[in-house]
């Protein structure tokens, strides 16, 4: 059984695995027509000085990558010069100046140094000093960790709140809103935990549960697209190889002597180990690599084509401002699709993790008679 | 490559949230709620079989009664069946001992008539020996008067008699 589990597991890795291959050149593309375009502004800045960025030119790559990644500020409305942003506390160390903590508008929006500091077209923090090869560990308070900490915190009012109530209502049913969370619960413990794990259920409900939640609040605030939320939390990588590590360490913690014989000492002739174990030994890490680019594809490349919908109006207004209008309406009706899609996908990840992490945990602990 | 790239201070930050928030989240939400819920299913299911075994018992006690009321129809029919053999033996005790004490009387009465009619024979024996003997007195009379033979025969008769009794 477990063989045909990881069988279905090795083709779903390799889906995986292309579309992660396609949002990669994806990516690549975009950077070179960031990289393409900032020449074209350096050129227009030259020629036309002041004006220059009323006449840039729309860049639906820079616009996407923009909201998709990470960044120093949190951009509410407005372009350039004139955006509103949101400023947010740069925390960075570096050898030789140790710890060094400032608010992220020093940089004026990108255009300004700080401190020896300055911002890329990317937004990540450099040396204003190009040449300096020393490393910068950011350990600022980005848009994607604020983001992070109003996803937990609200998370964590609601459910304390809802033990409470409980604690309030003992042997009865709850009450209101909390209707709509027990059966999650109640859907995770007897769904996905009880059949993959078994007997020892009750000891990584807290983990189960709380990896559910947690994907699954932050992908809903994802798609809120104004200031609580927009963020593109889960579709980062650096939170999902948290969680997939979390899940990695977790399983072969636990893991039994079965779970190591089987990697180890496979039931096959004794031959056949030269292949047999590196394929089990890659599959240990593959599994939790897998569960990293699953959610970040996925949240990912559902904030690009609700953008990419968005693009169209702008590119299509950009040749004939009546066009853009034309385009406006199935633009919008595209995105409102894609969102419902998209709320959909958010618990359908967050299950997804959740069950895959359930598995491999039932997995790794499973006992054999 | 920056989308593809984890950067440092967000799994920091990252790492950092996540602990703590299971931590507590384990602590304060998950170990209440779970307990509560499993302490509602076990007051659910106990009050399912509670209300089963409730149900058993009342079916329990209603066979009870019906066998009791079978019981007690079977115990009357049985008191009655009794009653009614009691009589028929009462009546027969009844009429068998008249025709016992019937049979006595005609037994009795018939010794009776069996005594007295004994008797009545006796009597007319006795009568019938009385005349035989008067008849045969005046017979014998009229004999002895004139005959010397006749006197020889009672003195015979008279020496044999003397001799028996000297015997």
């Amino acid at each position: 059984m477990i063989n045909q589990v990881s069988e279905i597991q090795s083709i779903r890795s390799l889906k995986l695995v292309v579309k992660f291959l396609t949002i990669s050149i994806f990516t690549l593309f975009c950077n070179s027509d960031v990289n393409a375009t900032s020449i074209e502004k350096v050129e227009h800045t030259e020629n036309s000085g002041h004006e220059s960025h009323k006449e840039e030119k729309f860049q639906p790559g820079k616009m996407i990558m923009e909201h998709i990644a990470d960044a120093h500020d949190w951009h509410l409305w407005g372009e350039g010069q004139e955006s509103v942003t949101i400023p947010l506390p740069v925390i960075l160390y570096t050898e030789s100046k140790g710890l060094t903590t400032f608010i992220s508008s020093k940089f004026e929006h990108g255009h300004a140094s700080f401190e020896g500091f300055s911002l890329n077209e990317e937004g990540t923090v450099i040396w204003e000093d190009e040449s300096n090869e020393e490393a910068i560990y950011d350990l600022s308070i980005s848009k994607n960790v604020l983001q992070l900490f109003i996803g937990v915190i609200f998370l964590m009012f609601i459910v304390i709140r809802m033990a409470r109530h409980y604690g309030k209502r003992v042997g009865k049913s709850p009450k209101g809103g909390y209707h709509l969370i027990e059966p999650l619960i109640l859907f995770i413990r007897d769904d996905i935990a009880k059949p993959s794990i078994g007997g020892k259920t009750d000891r990584f409900m807290p983990l189960l549960l709380t990896i559910f939640f947690f994907i699954f609040t932050l992908n809903l605030f994802g798609l809120i697209p104004i200031f609580p939320g927009g963020a593109n939390v889960t579709g980062n990588i650096a939170i999902t190889m948290v969680l997939a590590v979390i899940v990695f360490v977790t399983v072969n913690i636990h893991g039994n002597k079965y779970y190591w014989k089987h990697i180890f000492l496979p039931d096959v002739p004794v031959w056949m180990y030269i292949i047999i174990i590196p394929i089990e030994l890659l599959g240990v890490f593959l599994r939790p690599f897998v569960l990293m680019l699953r959610l970040f594809a996925n949240i990912t490349a559902g904030h690009i084509i609700i953008l990419g919908f968005f693009s169209l109006i702008f590119i299509f207004g950009a040749m004939k401002p009546g066009l853009g209008y034309a385009v406006s309406p199935l633009s919008v009706a595209f995105t409102v699709f894609m969102s419902v899609l998209e709320l959909l996908v958010a618990f359908l990840q967050a299950f997804v993790f959740t069950l895959l992490s359930a598995i491999y945990i039932g997995m790794a602990t499973e006992e054999h008679h | 490559m920056q989308l593809v790239t984890p950067a440092i201070g967000l799994l920091f930050w990252m790492l950092l949230t996540f602990s703590i928030v299971l931590f507590i989240l384990k602590k304060f939400a998950w170990k209440p709620i779970l307990t509560h819920i499993k302490d509602r299913e076990e007051t659910i299911s106990n009050a399912l079989s509670q209300a089963e075994k409730a149900r058993e018992d009342m079916a329990r006690l209603h066979g009870e009664n019906e066998q009791l009321l079978a019981d007690a129809r079977k115990e009357r029919d049985a008191m009655l069946k009794e009653a009614r053999e009691m009589k028929e033996k009462i009546i027969g005790e009844a009429k068998g001992a008249a025709d016992e004490e019937a049979k006595k009387l005609i037994t009795r009465a018939q010794d009776e008539i069996n005594k007295q009619k004994l008797a009545a024979m006796d009597e007319l024996k006795k009568e019938v020996a009385g005349f035989s003997v008067q008849i045969a007195e005046k017979l014998l009379a009229q004999n002895l008067e004139n005959n010397d033979a006749q006197k020889k025969l009672i003195e015979h008769q008279l020496n044999e008699l003397t001799q028996k009794a000297q015997a």
